[in-house]
């Protein structure tokens, strides 16, 4: 943790990802951003105002809408020199890059007998809850993670935000970073203003607990903190597990926290169905399973798009008050 | 054909003209001894030949420095020799072995070689436009003077991403080259039934300069690559350029029965007219730069040469299977 010398300030999610963005750029020429208004318009998130301003426009680069177009463009850029940062507006629109992602970017590296790299990272959003229907509101992070040759980074704190996306910048591989679009504003949290990585595959207890182990990802560690301090004033004392990368995955962590409390969700924002949380779930029963007191348990979004009305969005997120009634009845408490 | 190249005694040095000849002749003979080996059940996957192309790949690549870059296809072989690949990594990787240029994980359809500027043979059909032009953008941003030449056939021209490249590259100013073989046939099927408008047409509507070449003859792709690839080296952007041509096999190795889609008059007018080696044999006896013996002797060289290189990748051994999860991550 910092020094004194550091200065620790709130920051939200967004300004930690802009500030890990610009301390790359400072400290290695090699890397810039393209994407889609992500000059001057600073993103439709305004996540990234102001970077143009010191970096110019020839390193924080507008493109025209033509997501697989810049995509492979960073795909060729990385593998000759350059450290590029592509910037996919709406995780959704990942679909229209996959070709440049698992057939290109994902495979140059084995394909070419370890002879190429494609250090590339490319940022995509996250997340459910803004009333933007079925094609800007998918958590698509199983995509991407099921491809072998990638790397997947869902962070949901400001500090992890920023040390992860650090990390993925300097990483010799192409690396997906998911940003959740509600926590850019809504979560806050304390980030020393230095120069620090989180190493990809390190997983991060972002609580301690005895009885449940709330295994969650990006907006979902929110609501699990939620549900484990409603849990706390039933007598439940649940821990919360932050894998904060999909792949690679700290297996190990996970495990053993499962091992200590017997008893296991796991949260997501994606589809409930062949995603993450059966991944996890999977691997947690194949090297938990004696230490269990019973199945492990999941909850993810409704297999359903995405509806736009709030009355049908909310009901396809899981809920503090979903994940509290779950680990009750399992305690039995 | 030969009569309207003999009207223009050419500029090309000697050597150059003789490296022309001798590049298309160790392509056709690699290129026969993949069939030989493929048919022998030697080699494993798909094959497919690049035979009746060959004066593409030279004469596009003796246009570019050793620094330059190349994004290839699926039918990639010339490019990867042309560009300066040896024969013997090559036919080790086409086998299956770890001798080969990507240790046996790449094989035919995925060559790749940074020591020549080989960022990859591609079996996604125009799958390589943006690497090659990322490359070309990569160049321009880090001031290094190096050109792309993203190869493709006619069968990319109905992928999109090729036209987003196309955009990106001219709004950039990218030095990047389109290198459109046209050899008439997308797989199975005439490129006049998939291909509406005018090929070139396309490219122009972005302002890229264009030009259709005739891909038989090395000399004058050689010679109209040289301009664009200068052009393009001294920042005046991309270019597309459209070779006709012809391949005389099948698809792959295994499309024998051909007469469905192609006649055979048509293929035996291309080989026996058109054909890249001969037209460019004869233009040079025509002009007293080699005589018959020297270019025989040319190619018992390269016979020589391609069969230790065959007789290598044979007795090479096959990858360990423990090295099967190495290379996924740098």
């Amino acid at each position: 943790m910092p020094e004194l010398a550091t200065a620790v300030r709130e920051l939200t999610f967004g300004e930690a990802i802009k500030e890990a963005i610009a301390e790359e750029m400072r400290r290695d020429p090699k890397v810039v951003l393209m994407g889609e208004d992500v000059a001057e318009a600073g993103t439709t998130f305004k996540v990234l105002t102001g970077l143009v301003d010191e970096f110019g426009k020839d390193r924080i680069i507008d493109t025209p809408i033509s997501e697989a177009g810049f995509t492979g463009i960073g795909v060729g850029a990385a593998m000759t020199g350059m450290r590029p940062i592509v910037d996919i507006m709406f995780g959704d629109f990942l679909m229209i890059i996959m070709d440049q992602v698992a057939n290109q970017a994902a495979k140059i590296h084995y394909m070419s007998g370890g002879k190429w790299k494609v250090p590339l990272v490319i940022r995509a959003t996250m997340g459910a809850t803004r009333r933007s229907a079925a094609q800007h509101s998918q958590s698509l992070h199983a995509w991407p993670s099921h491809i072998p040759g990638l790397k997947v980074v869902v962070p949901s704190t400001p500090y992890d935000a920023k040390g992860l996306f650090k990390a993925a910048v300097r990483e010799d591989n192409p690396v997906v970073v998911f940003e959740h679009k509600i926590s850019y504003r809504k979560v806050k949290g304390q980030v020393p203003d230095e120069d620090y990585v989180i190493p990809l595959g390190v997983a991060d207890v972002k609580r301690q607990g005895r009885d449940i182990t709330l295994i969650a990802l990006s907006s979902m560690v929110q609501v699990a903190l939620g549900a484990a301090k409603m849990l706390e004033e039933v007598g439940i004392s649940a821990e919360v597990v932050d894998p904060r990368t999909t792949w690679p995955l700290d297996e190990k962590t996970l495990v053993e926290s499962v091992k200590k409390t017997s008893r296991c969700i796991v949260i997501d924002e994606g589809y409930f169905r062949y995603g993450v949380t059966g991944e996890l779930a999977s691997i947690i029963q194949e090297q938990a399973f004696f230490d269990l007191d019973g199945p492990v348990r999941r909850l993810g979004a409704m297999h359903v798009p995405i509806p736009f009305s709030p009355s049908l969005e909310d009901a396809t997120v899981p809920t503090e008050r979903q994940v509290f009634d779950l680990a009750r009845q399992m305690v039995n408490r | 054909m030969s009569t309207a190249t003999r009207k223009a005694p050419s500029q090309i040095p000697t050597d150059t003209l003789l490296r022309l000849y001798r590049q298309m002749v160790a392509i056709r003979l690699f290129e026969e001894r993949v069939n030989d080996l493929y048919t022998r059940a030697l080699m494993p996957g798909l094959a497919h030949l690049y035979i009746g192309e060959e004066a593409i790949a030279v004469g596009v690549c003796e246009a570019l420095r050793k620094d330059d870059y190349i994004t290839s296809t699926h039918r990639g072989h010339g490019h990867c020799l042309a560009k300066g690949a040896s024969p013997d990594l090559m036919f080790a990787e086409l086998l299956g072995k770890e001798a080969g240029y990507c240790k046996g994980k790449g094989g035919s359809m995925h060559i790749a070689d940074p020591a020549t500027g080989n960022l990859g043979a591609n079996a996604i059909v125009g799958g390589s436009a943006g690497i090659a032009t990322g490359a070309a953008y990569a160049s321009k941003y880090l001031k290094q003077d190096r050109v792309a030449v993203c190869f493709f056939g006619e069968g990319a021209l109905g992928q999109g991403l090729l036209y987003e490249e196309f955009n990106l590259a001219q709004l950039w100013k990218l030095p990047v080259i389109f290198a459109c073989e046209n050899n008439g046939y997308n797989e199975y099927t005439h490129f006049s039934e998939s291909t509406a408008g005018d090929v070139i047409a396309r490219a122009q509507a972005f302002g890229i300069a264009t030009e259709t070449i005739d891909g038989q003859n090395v000399r004058e792709v050689y010679t109209v690559a040289s301009k664009f690839v200068d052009r393009a080296r001294r920042g005046e952007g991309p270019a597309f350029l459209q070779f006709k041509t012809y391949r005389y096999h099948g698809h792959h190795v295994g499309d024998i029965a051909r007469a469905y889609y192609r006649p055979k008059a048509e293929e035996q007018e291309w080989v026996t007219q058109r054909d890249p080696i001969t037209l460019h044999g004869q233009w040079m006896m025509d002009n007293g730069v080699a005589d018959r013996a020297a270019l025989d002797a040319i190619q018992q060289e390269l016979i020589a040469q391609m069969d230790a290189a065959v007789e290598f990748a044979v007795n090479a051994p096959y990858p360990d299977p423990s090295k099967v999860d190495q290379d996924i991550y740098a």
